[in-house]
């Protein structure tokens, strides 16, 4: 065989390998953004999808019912506020910065109950710092 | 004070400027002095930004709460190691760190170049102070870390400032960033060089002779970067483990990876003179990477946990960016006849193919974690919707690609150039073949069934047999000629060649890395809410609370949960992890209790008090083989140390000469025992 033809055909077989396991690695862990508006517009099919979607935590609407962790998303957009329900069930215990005594955001991770409750199973937090109107919480990693 | 900081870097600025503008100009009007003073401005650039940095650590240590960054970073009750960090503890400051970092390798590069390379060095030095100026913009008029709060009159002090974000007060991460930057900002030299000889069209590859050393030092500043980051997530992040694809991680990692190609692809280009323009591209695309993760981390274009604020600076990278690899690309395709190859790939079984596969596979990895990393990004651009992908994803496509390369650290260094045949493969292979297949099936007779362990184990088998047959037969060689006994030959077979043998030392590094990461296989975890008193058990270990302690000094209040430990009945040292809330910043930290040993570690992270404020939630996680993982650093380490130790022994091989297996039987090298040192 043409040694051009063999390099070709491995070169192939190493990409297309790796070509299918991305677009399986994507399949399985695809997560959409969601705002609360859309959320409100999904249909059924929109119910097995992971999703993820943003907002404020509502100021004191954080509580806890055993390992669940229960509280209020809110968006505002085009001058009317969204509420969104959440449940957080994960593994992870919730991060230090969540809060809802003070101006926080959250970014929820997981899917939509046919009940219109958010299951989360992952939850990240960022928050504004107790001296400041704006986030500049200089958390680095280089 | 603050102005004569901002006064030095806007002065640092205006000599940056000049020099680009001096040593080009010095070149094309052929006027050697104006470029002599362009490199004097390189100097003058460094002592500047040097009394800037002066004052702004000055500052932090002293604690002058009226600058907007000391007032950020620091306060009274840092212990001052922390109030140094604070340096590159914000946006602000971590630029000037940059800054600062890229005019001491310019100046140095620029000393130790002073007499040679004439025609290159206006190039390089524009390169560098382009590089440089960019930076001093983003210092002096967007980021600058000399802003006051209190710009009007009447206020005079500040009290006391919200001090260093609480996670970043740990001793790794004091020399992370640094360790990081250093290898970030040094690529700049290898690609500077590039550069400069793409525009003199010099055919030949004497700036890879040149920036092999420094390729080196920055490869092994930007490997340490990366596990200090690793290891600091482990110890303080306490989430128990020590990489989690975020955004920032792989925009450290995705330069690593381009820059370990290049240190391959260049042996290719130096032996054959192969994969010219292959290497320009690779070194472009490093030091693109590394502006690519100081950007990513900066811009908020991602989300991450760790990523710093958001602000107008995404712009100004994303400008240099498109400047840069505009002329980078222009430059290479104009010059695309001087990088003719001077030879060509003969055999799939050859060392040559070996190097392109390693260099396929890792560009391969590094486009994966790059695509991963900007998929939101992406599918907005390309679907109007943003898709995110997750750990799942990078480890189903980067677990393999890791195997593949991990075979090739066995295979590379054994085939011989140009082709090989199937008998010498056989011979040169058996052994570790055997070996590697042996462990495999020894660990699948213990109960091991996850497929990857499997294969991983029996590669790094398989890869250190190799590495143990190269050196006992070099030193058996040299014992058999000098008489000396085998360990003393193993010695001086390194030193002959420590490229060669370091860089086998380097592999072995990695194997054991290799181990440390496969042990992931078998961590357990689990979170749970104990009562004083309760217990609960994992894997080997049970866990019993037996009290409660709290209290609190100047900086933060603790509270933690004594926890005893029995390990299959037998009872080991009291754990306490700890929670704290740093005053200053009004934050909560943990501080993780662990118990390392080199088969497993026991993690124990005290999330916060329960629901009635007498219970405890404990997160637990049993990770095996986790020890392994630091320390194939420090074999990475000395190996790298090995391979910058001259050789002493200089062998000079013309390129198309016959080597490896094939050259045993025309028995030409001088050297006794050093027959294969041709890597």
């Amino acid at each position: 065989m043409n040694k051009n033809v063999k390099f070709g055909l491995i070169i192939a077989v190493i990409l297309g390998t790796l070509g299918w396991l991305a677009a399986g690695g994507i399949n399985q862990t695809a997560s959409y953004y969601k705002e609360i508006a859309e959320l409100e517009r999904l249909g059924p099919d929109g119910v097995d999808k992971r999703l993820r979607v943003g907002g404020d935590v509502e100021l004191n609407s954080i509580t806890r019912e055993g390992r669940d962790v229960h509280f209020v998303l809110v968006q505002e957009k085009d001058g009317v506020k969204r509420r969104l329900n959440v449940i957080y069930n994960g593994i992870d215990p919730l991060p230090d910065t969540f809060k809802d005594n003070a101006p926080c955001q959250a970014l929820v991770d997981g899917k939509l109950g046919s009940d219109h409750v958010f299951h989360a199973t992952k939850l990240q937090a960022k928050c504004a710092s107790k001296y400041e109107a704006k986030p500049v919480a200089p958390v680095t990693r280089g | 004070m603050e102005n004569i900081g901002a006064l030095a870097i806007l002065l640092a600025f205006c000599f940056a400027v000049y020099a680009i503008i001096g040593s080009l100009v010095g070149k094309w009007a052929r006027r050697p002095f104006l470029a002599l003073s362009a490199q004097r401005a390189v100097y003058s650039v460094w002592a500047l930004l040097t009394s800037a940095v002066g004052i702004l650590l000055y500052s932090l240590i002293k604690g002058d709460f009226r600058m907007a960054y000391v007032w950020a970073t620091s306060n009274h009750t840092m212990p001052t190691p922390y109030k140094v960090a604070a340096w590159w503890g914000g946006q602000e400051g971590s630029l000037l760190l940059w800054s600062w970092l890229l005019s001491t390798y310019a100046a140095v590069i620029v000393f130790q170049n002073r007499r040679r390379f004439r025609d290159m060095m206006p190039y390089v030095v524009s390169v560098l102070m382009f590089t440089q100026t960019f930076f001093l913009i983003l210092n002096g008029f967007v980021a600058s870390p000399f802003k006051m709060i209190a710009a009007g009159r009447g206020i005079v002090d500040i009290g006391d400032g919200q001090g260093l974000n609480p996670l970043l007060q740990y001793w790794t991460m004091v020399i992370h960033p640094p360790m990081l930057y250093l290898g970030y900002v040094g690529f700049i030299a290898p690609f500077a060089f590039a550069i400069a000889s793409l525009a003199t069209k010099q055919p030949g590859d004497e700036w890879i002779k040149t920036t092999r050393r420094w390729t080196l030092v920055t490869w092994m500043f930007q490997t340490t970067g990366v596990l200090l980051g690793m290891g600091w997530a482990y110890a303080v992040l306490g989430w128990g483990g020590y990489w989690g694809w975020d955004p920032v991680e792989n925009a450290s990692l995705l330069p690593w990876i381009t820059a370990t190609a290049f240190l391959h692809s260049v042996m290719m280009q130096e032996k054959k003179g192969m994969m010219k323009v292959w290497n320009m591209v690779l070194v472009s695309s490093t030091f693109f990477l590394c502006i690519f993760g100081t950007f990513l981390t900066r811009s908020g274009i991602v989300q991450s946990v760790h990523a710093f604020s958001e602000g107008p600076i995404g712009k100004y990278f994303v400008g240099f960016l498109a400047i840069g690899i505009a002329g980078t690309v222009y430059l290479i395709l104009n010059r695309l006849e001087y990088l003719k190859s001077e030879s060509q790939m003969e055999s799939v079984l050859s060392r040559e193919s070996s190097f392109m596969f390693n260099n396929l596979i890792l560009l391969a990895g590094c486009f994966a974690v790059l695509w991963g990393t900007l998929f939101p990004v992406i599918t907005e651009a390309i679907m109007g919707e943003k898709i995110s992908v997750d750990k799942p994803f990078f480890n189903r496509v980067n677990i393999p690609i890791g195997m593949f390369l991990l075979l090739l650290t066995g295979v590379g260094p054994l085939i011989a150039w140009r082709r090989s045949s199937f008998e010498s493969l056989k011979r040169a292979f058996l052994w570790p073949a055997v070996s590697g297949v042996f462990v495999s099936a020894a660990l699948f007779a213990l109960g091991i069934r996850s497929f990857y362990a499997l294969m991983s184990f029996g590669l790094c088998a398989f890869v250190l047999v190799t590495v143990a047959i190269e050196f006992f037969k070099g030193a058996k060689a040299i014992s058999g000629k000098s008489g000396r006994n085998l360990l003393v030959s193993m010695f001086e077979l390194t030193h002959r060649n420590t490229r060669r043998y370091g860089g086998y030392l380097v592999h072995v590094g990695i194997v054991i890395l290799f181990v440390g990461f496969t042990g992931a296989a078998f961590n357990k975890d689990t979170t749970v809410e104990l009562p004083q008193g309760g217990s609960m058990t994992l894997g080997a270990y049970t866990l019993h609370v037996v009290g409660f302690e709290e209290g609190e000094n100047a900086n933060y209040s603790w509270g933690r949960p004594k926890i005893a430990v029995t390990k299959n009945g037998e009872e080991l040292p009291m754990m306490m992890p700890e929670q704290r809330f740093y005053f200053a910043s009004q934050t909560p930290t943990h501080d993780i209790a662990l118990r390392r040993r080199l088969n497993e570690d026991l993690y124990i992270n005290y999330a916060g008090p329960g629901a009635n404020n007498s219970n405890v939630i404990l997160q637990v996680y049993v990770n095996p083989l986790v020890s392994w993982v630091w320390i194939g650093y420090w074999v990475v380490l000395f190996g790298t140390i090995i391979c910058l130790i001259p050789s002493k022994t200089k062998l000079v091989f013309p390129r198309t000469e016959v080597v490896g297996m094939a050259s045993k039987h025309a028995g030409k090298p001088t050297q006794v025992g050093t027959n294969e040192n041709e890597s």
